[in-house]
């Protein structure tokens, strides 16, 4: 039954053999040992790609620049897969910065008078909240030892430092709601059966909800964006080299969600700064998202291909449509519905198609090995440059190696 | 009761000498005085695997199993499953929580022209055995590959115990390297772990504590080389301890003791690099140009590891990336792009209330 597994290595049958001569054989770092047998799984199929900006989302014979060859064990990954789960885990970093921006939304709402906004974000931020801490603990090995976390504090771990962003954030954010809930009769009702003090303190209710919802608005941008530290800071190629713009993208992202949900939910006189917050943020994430998608080589590629590609097309669809009707019909009440149900789409779909790039990223050995081997050969040239000026620029010719060593 | 770990390099006191330098990355002479341990810790401990004496018995891996009571698993990590990889006679496949020595397996051949006589640049052949030389292949090992030519050719064979000539025209080697978690200076695992359950031990090593781990998950890929993995029915992760329960007591780990070839070295770190740079010297010496050191050096990107090899191959090759890194070391221009992203969201959520209200 587990007989299968040749990887990612599936080498097309036309791809060599391993059993070909040396002559015939692309050259392997490696003095030309080549593995023997069957098919050569050392070398993977050549995955190609279109020159310039163009990338194929999955139409490799439209190829114009061939890849750098490079080794691997069998075409096994060599770090390994992430083991959070999926979707629970992107649907995490995307509730943390819907809640996380509502949370800054709905302070500052609580003091310019507007009180429809001020409740609906409060609600928001204390639903996301709550749920991204269901959504945390259900994701570890054993949930039950969830306090763990909080036994240290780490700074070199962001889920450590996430775990003290998340707590309070969780604890006052949900408070804030939970003070709003109040406001409602049933509620007070149903409250001051289990807490008879309530009715007495009912006085100081506004204040305790004002604190309450400003104490989470000062963790809510961290929220929305440590959780991208927490998969930049990993061995994943994709997520790992962009790590000063993913921060970005899922400011961004937090920003268009927060803002699109608040203005769904809030009359259309009341919802003018979620409107701007969310068309600022999807102008932030599609600006980072661009760097993220472009700017690193092979690496990026993940973010075109597959799964991947596909959400990553359709984050930007939902994106760029639910602005655009933001921006033109935000002002009526079923434009802003439509624009902010997209909105928070796509900065899910952003999620979800971050966390599989990232995915994909590991599961490929040239993702690994690519990036790596051009990082020595750029060290190797700095050091030939330095010992000697006129070969360093030419290593990778292959000769220039020997000469320059 | 919280408190900041001693694990945290980043907080960590450091002792005397070691200084503020390098917490994250970088060369560490003294890794456990780092992790707050006294003057008087052991010295550091670690591996020399030499793969060139390997002959891929396994006994390590049976060792392993043994003496720490792993389960079962398949070549793709799964519990208490049996399969074969399909691939070679390694079903091991792969590190993982079940399995902290895996033993590689390749099978090279390269085709040589004897009888030849070549001229050309010396030691280098390719033109003369008609590899062409390929621009966009990464030579960076550079000399390495003029053991191409026929007089290392001819070297090889006779002296690397790995090479073996079948037919005129052709030579196999067997490549074989038990792989095992690497114990870097700058351990990744340890960095991220959130809740402490990974630690440096006295002697240097990285372990996890199993009444510890809440089973996060942060360390799986945060480690470099993917040694350290989830147990799924278990749901705590799990690696090598380099035998910490031994080494309390004096004893050697299980894997090197089991050894036949004393390809698996155990003992004091700077003695096994002294001995592994003779080695090396040695083969080099005897015509194996493609043999080199992986972990060696403290000037890499996890600052060197206490468990390091010798390689006749690229690492890769073998299923190692060539040039791993501590993604910590990146950590610090992470926090600076949340902090500034987080502070943009502040700005612009409080810019989106400064406009005049529309009805």
């Amino acid at each position: 039954m587990t007989v299968s597994s040749h990887g990612s290595g599936g080498a097309d049958s036309s791809g060599p053999t391993g059993n070909e001569p040396a002559g015939d054989a692309p050259v392997t770092p490696g003095a030309g040992w080549h593995r023997a047998g069957g098919e050569d799984l050392t070398r993977p199929r050549r995955k190609r790609r279109k020159g310039g900006g163009g990338w194929g989302g999955g139409n490799r014979e439209a190829a114009m620049v061939p890849e750098a060859e490079f080794s691997s064990y069998y075409g096994r990954q060599i770090i390994k897969t992430p083991t959070w789960k999926n979707p629970e885990v992107p649907i995490y970093f995307f509730l943390g910065g819907a809640a996380g921006t509502s949370s800054v939304i709905a302070a500052l709402a609580e003091f310019t008078g507007r009180p429809k906004l001020a409740r609906n974000a409060e609600y928001v931020a204390g639903a996301g909240a709550l749920a991204s801490v269901v959504l945390l603990i259900d994701d570890l090995g054993r949930p039950e030892r969830f306090l763990h976390m909080l036994r240290v504090f780490k700074v070199t771990s962001p889920l450590s430092v996430g775990s003290y962003i998340l707590s309070p954030f969780s604890a006052l954010a949900s408070a804030a709601a939970a003070f709003r809930l109040l406001d409602l009769k049933p509620v007070m009702g149903l409250g001051t059966k289990v807490l008879p003090f309530l009715p007495k303190i009912a006085g100081a209710i506004p204040l305790l909800r004002k604190s309450s919802a400003v104490g989470a608005a000062a963790f809510g941008g961290p929220m929305a964006t440590y959780t991208a530290v927490l998969i930049a800071n990993t061995a994943v190629p994709s997520w790992h080299a962009p790590y000063d713009e993913l921060p970005f993208v899922f400011a961004g992202s937090a920003m268009a969600a927060g803002g699109g949900i608040t203005m769904a939910l809030t009359p259309v006189d009341e919802a003018g700064p979620s409107r701007r917050v969310a068309l600022g943020g999807v102008a932030l994430e599609l600006a980072a998202m661009h760097k993220v998608e472009n700017g690193h080589g092979v690496v990026s590629e993940p973010y075109h291909l597959g799964k991947a590609g596909k959400l990553m097309k359709a984050a930007k669809a939902a994106t760029v449509g639910g602005a655009a009707i933001t921006a033109l019909l935000g002002r009526k009440r079923p434009g802003a519905v439509a624009g902010g149900v997209l909105l928070a789409a796509g900065s899910l779909l952003t999620r979800m198609g971050v966390f599989e790039a990232g995915m994909a990223s590991a599961k490929d050995p040239k993702y690994t090995v690519i990036p790596q081997r051009e990082r020595i050969a750029a060290r190797e040239a700095a050091r030939g440059a330095t010992t000697d000026g006129t070969e360093g620029n030419d290593i990778t010719s292959g000769e220039a190696s020997t000469i320059t060593r | 009761m919280t408190a900041v770990s001693s694990a945290s390099p980043g907080l960590g006191k450091g002792s005397a000498g070691t200084g503020a330098e390098n917490r994250l990355f970088g060369p560490l002479p003294d890794v456990q005085g780092e992790a707050g341990y006294g003057e008087d810790h052991p010295a550091r401990v670690g591996f020399f695997t030499d793969t060139s004496v390997c002959i891929g018995c396994k006994a390590c891996e049976v060792a392993c199993k043994e003496w720490n009571t792993l389960p079962m698993d398949d070549s793709h990590g799964k519990r208490d499953a049996m399969g074969m990889s399909g691939m070679s006679y390694d079903n091991t496949g792969m590190l993982g929580a079940n399995s902290w020595r895996h033993v590689a397996f390749i099978e090279q051949s390269r085709a040589v022209d004897l009888p030849m006589p070549t001229i050309g640049r010396p030691g280098d052949d390719r033109r003369d055995s008609g590899l062409p030389v390929n621009p966009i292949s990464p030579q960076a090992d550079g000399p390495l590959n003029a053991q191409t030519s026929v007089l290392n050719a001819e070297a090889l064979s006779e002296f690397d115990p790995q090479t073996s000539q079948s037919g005129g025209d052709k030579q196999i080697r067997w490549l074989m390297s038990s792989d095992v978690c690497k114990h870097c200076t700058h351990a990744g695992c340890l960095d991220v772990c959130p809740t402490g359950a990974l630690f440096r031990t006295e002697f240097g090593t990285v372990v996890v504590q199993g009444d510890i781990c809440n089973g996060c998950g942060y360390c799986v890929p945060a480690c470099p080389y993917g040694v350290i993995d989830k147990r799924e029915d278990d749901g705590r992760v799990f690696k090598c301890t380099m035998c910490y329960d031994r080494l309390t007591d004096g004893l050697q780990p299980a894997c090197a003791t089991a050894c036949p070839t004393q390809s698996i070295q155990f003992g004091d770190l700077d003695e096994l690099q002294a001995r592994a740079d003779a080695r090396l010297a040695t083969l080099k010496g005897q015509g194996v140009e493609s043999a080199r050191l992986y972990g060696r050096d403290e000037n890499d990107g996890v600052g060197g590891n206490s468990a390091f090899f010798l390689l006749l191959d690229e690492p890769e090759v073998y299923g190692l990336p060539p040039d791993p890194i501590v993604t910590t070391r990146d950590l610090p221009a992470m926090w600076k792009a949340a902090a500034t992203g987080a502070a943009m969201i502040v700005g612009i959520i409080g810019s989106a209330f400064l406009g005049r209200r529309r009805s």
